[in-house]
């Protein structure tokens, strides 16, 4: 069922180093691959320092590939130039929201502006009007008064901020998203509304989602599939009710017993399940396809235990 | 139980190039010996203002026009920053929610865990030393002896919090208040954090105030929460009224605004429309009144007072009054009310 549905996303072996051949090598992602298909959400969850975030920045490209393919509906993206025309074209069609909504945004440029850049780097708008106009759409497909357009990003709340983000990365009409922490920085009540605003949006544009994060009841809320990362490896990987009612990797497990739960009695009788840091890996381990659709990060004997 | 700190009607208001924002507009709670408290809102609530007051740690233009806070029934307010040099870090102290910012990086941590002692206690260096070394073996750093002579950056984030929860509790003060201490950290790491001071309270049987934006973290270690909203506490009661009898519509869109594990349909997330009130001129009204969907005209004219649900669980809310319309809470709330029943309860 799963290979007939379109990939719009393959990453194949993707290694991303820093430092190289240095005493401080950082092997951040290391050999991994997995699939995104077109319209679903695509989770990624992890602690910090395990790659989810060089991950998503390596698939955008921000970061040149040590090692790998990524491909983009069909073709091959890990090695092109970082200037050419190529570059410019793939980069219309895959955009970022990212975590901070302070940071993120010029400070010194009017939110217009800020959401227009895509569309004067590509050249999508024709005179000051059809830019206005397509700015105001976004605005107002945000939620935002589109009149506030040429106000400043201090004068909006840290929730407002976000949703300017989310209209910059979609000014160029993207297919693919990647949201890195998308709302970890802002508040409960705001969240919310940030995931209800990107939810409602997939729908009318069929977008396809990369969400990075390590808050895990809102990637298990928002996720068709999730991935798991730990060390620079994809752990487990499986739909997202199968990870949450099956998990089968003991980092998983220790990862979901650690969640905090808003019922007192809940946490009353909660236990959690302590991970063994010391050696989390063997060489005779890889990503293995352990039930349909469920995938492991085991050797070959613990897969066919599954048979 | 012995109450040990009375914080009576606390106004804060600060000094702004655009005029003057209320802060905290009317605070009072008690806290126990041995308990803990939590205080849960959103950023710009008020909930790091008013813990700050208690230790006087404000921002220079805060002014607090108004309110007591009796520790022991001795009004910190009337001290002077010498008396309340004796306090702090002593009787009262401060874990921060950044543990990356709240270590000195050009001191050994040994050092700086030893430093409160050498401050207030007549103690010798050596002592003090040997002190730190225990505490830091009670918050989990292993191999203390030889890790003291470590510096900061030696250590991973959830190490570096327990340092700082160390220096907090090196003088077994008799109140430890915890800024947003596990906010910076990995899930498992807060998890273990959360134990730990869990731990530490049962050992040195120092009360806690936790200051939180996560209701998870509150359900696993509050006896009593206050849930805040626009410089006022908005309902406050024992950690079940909180969980299974809330009455205040913020609370209940808190509560129902987060997505739970075992709700798998693909129903939206309930959010709470809007965005908290400008403090720089609060409303005359209930504040949280353009965000309610509960909201009557009476919230528009005037501010609710407490209305009492059960013996210490108050709310602040105009549907409790006995002329209100019954509304219909959320479904996830109604489900709360079921559980609150089943251990016993009675809802109204």
């Amino acid at each position: 069922m799963a290979d007939e549905r379109e990939k719009i996303v393959q990453v194949r072996n993707l290694k991303q180093y820093f430092n190289i051949g240095k005493p401080n090598e950082v092997k951040a992602v290391d050999d991994i691959s997995f699939d995104i298909y077109k319209g679903e959400t695509f989770g990624l969850v992890g602690e910090s320092g395990s790659g989810k975030s060089t991950t998503g920045r390596s698939i955008i490209r921000l970061y040149d590939p040590t090692d790998g393919q990524i491909l983009f509906n069909g073709q091959d993206i890990s090695k092109i130039k970082s200037h050419g025309p190529q570059m410019k074209e793939f980069r219309r069609e895959m955009q970022m929201i990212f975590q901070d909504p302070y940071a993120s945004l010029n400070p010194r440029m009017k939110v217009k502006d800020i959401i227009a850049e895509g569309l004067d780097v590509h050249g999508l708008v024709k005179g000051e009007e059809e830019r206005e106009k397509r700015v105001r759409e976004l605005l107002d497909m945000v939620h935002l008064n589109p009149e506030h357009m040429t106000r400043y990003p201090y004068e909006f709340s840290g929730g407002q901020r976000q949703r300017i983000g989310i209209a910059r990365a979609l000014a160029v009409e993207p297919q693919f998203v990647i949201a890195d922490e998308p709302i970890s920085a802002l508040d409960v009540s705001i969240q919310a509304q940030v995931v209800n605003l990107m939810q409602d949006i997939q729908k009318e544009q069929g977008l396809t989602y990369m969400f990075i994060a390590h808050d895990l009841s809102m990637v298990k809320y928002i996720s068709d599939r999730i991935a798991v990362m730990y060390h620079g490896k994809i752990v487990e990987l499986a739909d997202s009710d199968e990870i949450y009612n099956h998990p089968l990797h003991a980092y998983t497990q220790s990862l979901l017993s650690a969640i905090p739960v808003p019922d007192p009695e809940i946490e009353k009788t909660r236990e959690r399940i302590d991970f063994d840091h010391s050696q989390p890996f063997s060489d005779d381990q890889s990503l293995q396809e352990v039930l349909p659709g469920h995938f492991l990060y085991c050797n070959a004997e613990t897969a066919a235990s599954f048979k | 139980m012995d109450k040990i700190l009375e914080v009576k009607d606390l106004h804060v208001n600060f000094a702004t190039y655009n005029g003057t924002v209320q802060a905290i507009r009317g605070v009072s709670f008690d806290l126990n010996a041995g308990e803990t408290l939590a205080i849960v809102g959103e950023s710009g609530s008020g909930k790091s203002i008013t813990v700050r007051s208690i230790l006087q740690l404000l921002a220079k233009n805060a002014d607090i026009a108004k309110g007591s806070i009796l520790y022991h029934g001795d009004d910190l307010l009337q001290k002077s920053e010498k008396g309340m040099d004796n306090i702090r870090g002593n009787k009262i102290s401060m874990i921060f929610q950044d543990p990356m910012t709240s270590l000195d990086p050009t001191m050994p941590i040994g050092k700086q865990v030893a430093e409160p002692l050498l401050i207030h206690n007549n103690v010798s260096k050596k002592d003090a030393m040997a002190r730190a070394e225990e505490v830091l073996r009670l918050v989990g750093i292993p191999n203390p002896k030889a890790r003291m002579k470590d510096y900061p950056h030696q250590f991973s984030g959830g190490q570096r919090q327990r340092i700082v929860i160390a220096i907090a509790i090196v003088d077994y003060p008799e109140i430890l208040i915890a800024d947003e201490p596990t906010t910076a950290l990995d899930v498992t790491v807060q998890a273990e954090i959360i134990d730990l001071l869990k731990e530490l309270q049962q050992k040195i049987g120092t009360s806690i105030i936790f200051i939180t934006h996560d209701l998870g973290v509150v359900a696993g270690i509050a006896d009593r929460v206050a849930v805040m909203y626009a410089g006022k506490f908005v309902e406050y009661g024992s950690v079940n009224d909180i969980f299974y009898n809330p009455q205040h519509p913020y609370t209940w869109g808190l509560l129902d605004s987060m997505p739970t594990l075992d709700t798998s349909e693909a129903n939206r997330l309930n959010s709470i429309p809007g965005t908290p009130p400008n403090l720089l001129n609060p409303p005359k009204g209930d504040a949280f009144a353009p965000r309610n969907k509960y909201a009557m005209e009476i919230d528009e004219e005037e501010q609710p007072p407490y209305f009492k649900v059960s013996k210490n669980h108050y709310a602040a809310t105009w549907l409790l009054h006995p002329n209100a319309p019954k509304v219909d809470p959320p479904a996830s709330i109604k489900k709360r009310f079921e559980k609150f029943k089943q251990l016993g309860g009675s809802v109204k």
